[in-house]
């Protein structure tokens, strides 16, 4: 048990420090703004290496898109601002927290359904299980012949 | 009856992985959210010297045409050019070039080795249009109609079947 903890936190933290890879770039001088910008970094998807955030990614465009967010926040765009301008040029998919409208419906409610599916199978199997059959007469004569013969 | 759930779910997902691995449908491949609308304002000094600016007001010329984002250190940018050359000679398409992130020399390099298929370059030297234009890498070709509105995109270099069975149809649809 220890040892599945202790290799649980050791896996967290390697990950958690891959996690902490900087960017590269210069940062913004105002750290408030710089922690604003690195925030929404975290939100866009990298279109080059699909499953990174732009923050974590080293592809040469994850980094333009890194200046361009950090420009706006420096121009005092809000984070929608921000976020607006990248849903216009590459679409809702490069945010990685989906927004919720009719196209994204089934990918939010998937989960949901299937929890659905797995209470309607456990439901079924449930009824399913039939009182057993009673022993017949000779089952029965059998069943004490064997007891009998244990003795 | 019931014996055959198994059969049927396994039937149901050999026929969806059959459908989903046949299908054209590349993953990498984001669907542009550019389609049906006018092309990015943008302004951009020729590679060609002494040649004017390429603006949006080049694209929008009445007829279709194409614009190429290409870089000369893009290795299927050098697999898609024999089609760009056809584009522009037999198929008698104006196809504009942009450099993306390219130096200039190496960009006209480039063009000076395998032919020039562009009626008009422009050089986005630190890509910003290309960004505006929801490139996600090079090469991407878009397909303008005469109003300057992007109809169509292709992903990735024009080569096997992309062009007769995937622009060509498009640009059809816009003569």
């Amino acid at each position: 048990m220890i040892r599945s903890l202790t290799a649980f936190l050791m896996v967290l933290t390697l990950s958690l420090a891959v996690q902490a890879v900087a960017v590269d770039e210069k940062p913004l001088a105002d750290p408030v703004q710089e922690a604003r910008a690195r925030a929404l970094m975290k939100e866009f998807r990298c279109l080059v290496c699909q499953n990174q955030s732009i923050e974590d990614s080293n592809a040469e465009l994850a980094q333009d898109l890194r200046m361009i967010v950090r420009e706006r926040i420096a121009l005092g765009d809000s984070a929608d601002n921000v976020r607006a301008y990248m849903v216009d040029r590459y679409g809702d998919w490069v945010l990685l927290n989906p927004p919720l409208k009719s196209s994204t419906i089934f990918l939010w409610a998937s989960p949901f359904l299937v929890v659905l599916v797995i209470l309607f199978v456990l439901v079924g199997r449930g009824r399913r299980t039939v009182a057993p059959v009673p022993l017949s007469d000779e089952e029965t004569a059998k069943l004490a012949q064997l007891l009998e013969d244990t003795k | 009856m019931k014996r055959f759930v198994p059969l049927l779910v396994v039937s149901a997902l050999v026929l969806l992985f059959l459908v989903m691995m046949l299908s054209d449908r590349n993953p990498n491949e984001i669907d542009s959210v550019l389609i049906g609308r006018p092309a990015p304002e943008f302004s951009l000094v020729s590679l060609k010297e002494g040649a004017p600016a390429l603006t949006t007001a080049d694209l929008k010329t009445g007829a279709p045409v194409l614009v190429n984002f290409f870089a000369s250190w893009c290795v299927p940018c050098r697999a898609e050019h024999e089609n760009l050359m056809a584009l522009a000679g037999g198929y008698r398409v104006p196809v504009i070039g942009i450099a993306y992130k390219n130096d200039p020399d190496k960009a006209r390099g480039f063009l000076t080795e395998l032919g020039n298929p562009f009626s008009k370059t422009g050089l986005d030297l630190d890509g910003r249009v290309g960004i505006d234009w929801g490139v996600s890498g090079v090469p991407e070709t878009f397909l303008i109609d005469g109003d300057g509105v992007i109809r169509y995109r292709h992903w990735g270099p024009i080569v096997g079947d992309s062009l007769t069975e995937r622009l060509l149809p498009q640009l059809k649809a816009l003569q």
